[in-house]
């Protein structure tokens, strides 16, 4: 099967900084990857090469075969393929609940208005914030605007959805709330690639969980494996430290 | 007419008999000074923008940089480096009849030139002078306004597959202009009263009225204690203006 992602030779840099150092993986269809490793590994960076957002400095990036590094690619289109989901939710704080989501299929799709809020709805129900439909961002709780922004993501119906650390920013007690959206989207099949810090749910919901430092994927593995017999010892060392806590 | 004197020393009729002078000069202030916010603004959001244009690749980047950025940049530090009365008196007594000329204009040139020059000179150079710095003023507000807002916003909306355009028009622009507001009724009020300044080249607005009725009597309070309440009346009526305006449109900014 064609993979949904396939990355070759990812390498990025900031001026003097080397943040990725030559990434080669491929996500398949359906599949759930997330990504763990220490802050400035490049997790992020790595995600955010994927849809285009950052440019890769050499190597290539292909989504369902288009190639996202090449400059003549409509990197729009792609997007609208790819949802995204971000740390600080970055929902549009002059723009209601509903208006969060229909913004992008309204002007890119040419949904009738009608359309646009009935299928906005239907996905907040489904992320469980339709009661807050008419409320500003600001009058809601993180959790919740975090919800909020992966409907928003869902509403172009996109074939994959990257996550950049969803929870990092949340209240404990807000956590569970956006995971248990996120695990039910794993379960219908939506190709995910999910930076994270949360080691449970990596154990739970993925297929496979990629470690990352220093710019390179370091080991990667089905969850069971790569969590209770990591190979390598900067993995070990890792893990030892974020399961004790 | 006969001398009518409020609390002894007041003129009131000199006012009375210009009155028509002083409405008049009202008018022109006030069509002036919408004339050039309008203008000003639509200039100062493409001198804005041009300012923050950028490019990702070689050709383009440098073309950018060079064909854009950078007369964006000196139009802006020209127009506020320099004094405003500078800018106008070089605008009509310099730029102008380069352009409107009877011999040799290069916009304009023959008898039209001539009737231009003799009925609208000091309007065309005033506005003229007067949207350029507001312009620039202006476009320092936009650029402002436009970097606060968070690059998340321009992220979230170009993941959704937004163009640049349309993250600009939907996004960050609305909340900008929130933003924007103040400062830009600031800039209103202060152009209001800077038109004052387009008398010296003989526009026939407020200050112009005052300096005729106070050239005719050689008194000077009457005219410009009048023409300064006028002033005055209308600053607090477009301080009030703005006021509701940020009422209506500061909903939902968190930050």
């Amino acid at each position: 099967m064609d993979a949904a992602i396939h990355v070759e030779a990812l390498s990025k840099r900031f001026g003097a900084l080397e943040v990725l150092r030559g990434i080669d993986c491929a996500v398949a269809e359906s599949e759930v990857v997330c990504v763990i490793g220490p802050s400035g590994s490049g997790k992020s960076t790595l995600l955010r090469c994927l849809n285009g957002l950052e440019e890769a400095t050499s190597g290539r990036v292909l989504v369902h075969g288009v190639p996202v590094h090449d400059r003549a690619t409509d990197l729009d289109a792609v997007r609208t393929e790819i949802g995204m989901v971000f740390q600080r939710f970055n929902l549009f704080p002059h723009k209601t609940v509903l208006q969060n989501i229909t913004l992008a299929p309204a002007a890119l799709r040419n949904l009738a208005p009608a359309e646009a809020r009935a299928r906005a709805e239907a996905l907040l129900h489904k992320v469980g914030v339709f009661d807050k439909r008419d409320a500003y961002p600001n009058q809601l709780s993180g959790g919740q605007q975090q919800r909020v922004a992966i409907a928003r993501a869902l509403a172009m119906q996109p074939r994959i959805m990257l996550f950049d650390e969803p929870t990092s920013s949340l209240d404990p007690e807000m956590v569970d709330e956006v995971l248990t959206v996120m695990q039910a989207l794993a379960d219908e099949g939506m190709t995910m690639v999910v930076v994270t810090h949360e080691m449970g749910f990596a154990r739970r919901v993925a297929d496979r969980v990629l470690f990352m430092d220093d710019g390179r994927i370091v080991e990667e593995g089905p969850p069971e494996e790569l969590f209770e017999h990591p190979s390598a010892e900067r993995t070990q060392r890792f893990l030892a430290k974020v399961l004790r806590a | 007419m006969e001398p009518v004197l409020w609390f002894g020393w007041f003129r009131a009729d000199i006012i009375a008999e210009y009155s028509e002078l002083f409405w008049r000069g009202l008018w022109m202030t006030i069509g002036v000074t919408i004339v050039c916010i309008l203008q000003g603004s639509l200039l100062g959001l493409l001198v804005g923008m041009a300012r923050l244009a950028e490019a990702r690749h070689p050709p383009a980047r440098q073309l950018c940089r060079f064909l854009i950025r950078w007369p964006a940049t000196v139009y802006v530090s020209f127009f506020r480096g320099t004094p405003l009365f500078v800018q106008i008196l070089l605008m009509h007594f310099a730029v102008l009849p380069l352009l409107i000329n009877p011999v040799d204009g290069w916009l304009i040139a023959g008898d039209t030139a001539r009737e231009i020059k003799q009925d609208y000179g000091a309007l065309v150079s005033g506005v003229l002078a007067l949207t350029l710095n507001a312009g620039a003023y202006i476009s320092e507000i936009f650029r402002a306004g436009i970097q606060s807002i968070d690059r998340g916003q321009t992220e979230a909306a170009r993941s959704l597959g937004l163009s640049y355009r349309q993250a600009m028009y939907h996004v960050v622009l609305p909340q900008a202009f929130r933003r924007m507001l103040p400062p830009l009724g600031n800039n209103a009020i202060a152009l209001l009263k800077d038109s004052s300044l387009v008398s010296a080249v003989g526009l026939a607005e407020l200050a112009y009225a005052a300096r005729t009725v106070a050239g005719a009597y050689s008194r000077y309070w009457e005219p410009y204690l009048t023409i300064a309440f006028m002033y005055w009346t209308l600053t607090l009526a477009l301080a009030y203006m703005v006021r509701r305006l940020e009422h209506r449109y500061g909903r939902g900014d968190t930050r």
